[in-house]
């Protein structure tokens, strides 16, 4: 198996922690806590689930919104729009990241999982609530969409499974935390933890943060329902609510920057061109990322301007930093990695010479350029104090998210699991060739989600509403732009259909890989004569990245400067 | 490498063209940062957030009064009123209609309060495309100067309950 030549020796397979009972990896030889490969295969398990029910509600909203369709009924366009924002964003993602996170504190540490009933208990009060919550939604009572804002109410069942699925995210949080602390304690390994590890460790950094959040303002919510207290106040309740909701998209960026390196290295061999760097961007997402609530804010009545300059720049710019940093390291580790084995010819030969044929690799490279392209470049615009003018709750914004929490995360962890399922389910993928192409459908699709929506936007068109004829003021270029949306949400869903289909069909009828190495997805080989390690004392040998990192600059600045030009020219507003 | 350890060593500065782009990125943020408190004094379209508190009953008293001694005409049954230049105009949102329509001059500034009788909704003018939070408990204050001429609609876009959609207003500016 050519990816484990890029791997250490193997450790040996009873875990340095004590009582543990594990395996050694057939493929990469590391040693595997058994506790921890069950709660990895059930979050991930549950977490597909989720993106099955999220996939079915994508498709009714976008024929819906697709006003020569217009699918739905307005009553349940409304519960379908809450159902498909709570199952994607807060249940497959949630339920994926601990499973992430309980893989980055065991197996790259040589760790035992701190705690099977601690792992239980996260476990099934996510389930619940995440079972809780959807029920509720489907019964028609909580048509109050995913945010919930205050005074729309909702049955109190509805804020009570979103508070499980909060705290049991927590729980197992704080099992990660633990096995950290007994993995140092034990001494299973030696030094700092891998980058994986620690981009982990920022994401559970930052969820804690959040969810303390999230906890703030659900209790008190769900206190107001059952009638025992007052109602909290509806802008308080914005502030602290996107103290979860904005603070969550951090430990997704987190989450999958740290996928990114991975498959970077299971891929192609990359690896960091400078750890210190790397290391040094998640640490700024920690310490940056806290007060970025307010750009949802940017254009609400009672927060003054200097306070939402401040927290846009000040928490904003340093963690946009970040993840500038990061797109230039990603690229540029594995172009490294491509020039070291001796894919050297000019500015972009390595890109010809990619693994584009492994699912995992051709999922993170599309992750990556949606990521920064799209999604950093129309966030950072539409998240500027007064540009957010002409675009607050358009589908601009959900064009923006589309393609950082979908085109981006959502697409790294779909290729992350190109690996998961052979190395932790141990069976090999059902129907190799759909799985080459399932990252490029979804990836082209969302991209042309996002299109559609930001352009319907620039045009006017709300976010959140079920019929935009009623109105009279929408013309065909916006109509085209729905199309489009509704189009690339086939694509999309297609994508995504076959994920599942692919997971499950593998989780059911994949051939099993005991004893032996996965079956390999493709990986960069080196050739001949090949400059190897040489080339890394060349600090400026990624020319490919420099470039590439440019024109992003460029698009950036481009994009950012139309936005205030077409500011300039509304109404004047103070 | 990511998954494995680092080397013991692994700290050291950032050299050659990752520095550089630390640098440019650096730059780009400090850019993006100045231009918001740039654009606050020198340009025209600013949300200072300017509100107060009041209850959604006096904010619908003072709508009425805005009307009664404002009223310049009537469309779909709707009153249209024409504010003093420079002086208040108030725009209720309630389940679902915005009350009155406005009827504004060009180039001239008005003080338009916003508020809400009931739930959240967004005061989103079209074509335009300008857009504004509107809660209840909050009279969002927006010192308003129109620049063009026409009939302008007002779309809630924040949800508001199953007729959301038929959220639609009207500013007319002459
Ligand atoms: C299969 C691909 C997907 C398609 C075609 C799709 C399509 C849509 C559509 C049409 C809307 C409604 C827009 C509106 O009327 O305001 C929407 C909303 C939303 N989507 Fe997706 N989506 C997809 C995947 C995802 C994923 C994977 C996530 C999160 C990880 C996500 C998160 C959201 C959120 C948070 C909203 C906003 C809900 C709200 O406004 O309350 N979507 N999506
Ligand atoms: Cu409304
Ligand atoms: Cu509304």
């Amino acid at each position: 198996m050519a990816s484990s030549a890029t791997l250490p020796d193997p450790v040996s397979a009873s875990l340095s922690a004590r009582g543990a009972s594990a395996r050694r990896c057939d493929t990469t030889g590391l040693g595997v806590c058994l506790t921890a490969q069950q709660f990895i295969k059930l979050n991930a398990v549950a977490a597909v689930v989720f993106l099955l029910f999220g996939g079915i509600a994508a498709i009714l909203l976008a024929l819906t919104r697709w006003q020569a369709v217009h699918l739905l009924r307005v009553d349940w366009f409304y519960r379908i729009l809450t159902f498909h924002g709570l199952n994607m964003l807060i249940f497959w993602i949630l339920f994926f990241e601990v499973a992430i996170l309980y893989f980055a504190c065991t197996v790259p540490l040589n760790s035992r999982l701190f705690s099977r009933k601690v792992a239980w208990l996260s476990f099934g009060m996510m389930l619940a609530g995440a079972v809780m919550t959807n029920v509720v939604i489907l019964q028609g009572k909580a048509d109050v969409l995913m945010t919930s804002y205050l005074p729309l109410l909702a049955h109190p069942l509805f804020y009570l499974g979103i508070i499980l699925v909060a705290v049991g995210t927590l729980v197992g949080v704080f099992n990660f935390f633990a096995t950290l602390y007994i993995a140092r304690r034990d001494g299973t390994y030696e030094g700092s933890v891998p980058l994986v590890t620690f981009g982990a460790t920022a994401a559970a950094i930052i969820a804690v943060v959040t969810l303390l959040h999230g906890a703030i303002v659900m209790i008190p919510t769900f206190t107001f329902s059952m009638g025992w207290t007052a109602q909290p106040d509806p802008m308080w309740y914005r502030m602290i609510w996107w103290g979860l909701g904005h603070q969550s998209q951090q430990v997704n960026v987190c989450a999958m920057v740290s996928v990114w390196y991975l498959i970077g290295q299971l891929a192609t061999g990359a690896r960091p061109v400078n750890e210190t760097v790397c290391r040094g961007a998640f640490v700024l997402y920690i310490l940056f990322i806290n007060l970025a609530s307010a750009h949802h804010l940017l254009v609400d009545p009672g927060v003054g301007a200097s306070w939402k300059i401040w927290n846009t720049s000040y928490a904003m710019y340093l963690a946009v930093l970040a993840s500038m940093i990061h797109g230039f390291t990603v690229p540029a580790s594995v172009e490294m990695a491509m020039r070291a084995k001796g894919h050297g010819r000019g500015l972009f030969g390595w890109v010809g010479a990619l693994p584009w044929r492994n699912p995992a690799f051709s999922a993170v490279a599309l992750s990556v350029a949606i990521f920064g392209f799209v999604g950093g470049i129309t966030g950072v615009t539409l998240g500027t104090q007064q540009i957010n003018i002409i675009a607050h709750n358009t589908l601009r914004i959900t064009g923006h998210f589309h393609a950082t929490v979908v085109g981006g995360t959502t697409l790294a962890f779909m290729g992350l699991a190109y690996y998961v399922i052979p190395l932790m389910f141990r069976r090999d993928f059902i129907w190799r060739r759909a799985a080459r192409i399932q990252p490029w459908l979804f990836g082209g699709g969302i991209l042309l989600v996002s299109f559609g929506m930001s352009f319907a936007g620039s045009l006017g068109v709300a976010r959140r509403v079920y019929d935009i004829e009623r109105a009279g003021i929408y013309g065909p270029a916006a109509h085209l732009f729905l199309g489009v949306m509704g189009v690339g949400a086939i694509i999309a869903v297609v994508g995504l259909l076959l994920f599942v289909a692919l997971c499950v069909g593998t989780l059911l009828f994949g051939a099993r890989t005991s004893g032996r190495p996965m079956a390999d997805w493709g990986v960069a080989e080196a050739v001949q004569g090949a400059p190897g390690e040489a080339l890394y004392s060349d600090h400026w040998a990624m020319k490919g990245t420099i470039v590439l990192t440019g024109v992003f600059l460029a698009c950036f600045a481009i994009y950012y400067f139309a936005n205030w030009k077409a500011l300039a020219d509304v109404w004047h507003v103070r | 490498m990511s998954l494995s350890l680092p080397a013991h060593d692994w700290y050291k500065p950032p050299e050659g063209a990752e520095k550089l782009w630390i640098g440019l990125a650096l730059l780009w943020c400090f850019v993006l940062s100045l231009m918001m408190p740039y654009w606050h004094f020198r340009g025209k379209q600013n949300s200072r957030g300017e509100a107060y508190a009041v209850t959604p009953a006096a904010f619908q008293q003072r709508t009425e009064a805005f009307v009664a001694a404002n009223k310049v005409g009537e469309r779909d049954g709707m009153p249209v009123v024409e504010p003093a230049p420079g002086g208040d105009a108030y725009l209720t949102a309630r389940m679902w209609a915005w009350y009155p329509i406005l009827k504004l001059r060009q180039g001239e500034t008005y003080r338009v309060h916003l508020s809400s009788l009931d739930l959240q909704h967004g005061f989103s003018l079209q074509p335009l495309n300008m857009n504004f939070q509107v809660l209840p408990g909050y009279d969002h204050v927006l010192t308003l100067t129109p620049t063009s001429k026409g009939v302008f609609t007002i779309v809630c876009n924040e949800f508001c309950g199953i007729g959301h959609e038929a959220m639609i207003g009207k500013i007319i500016v002459e």
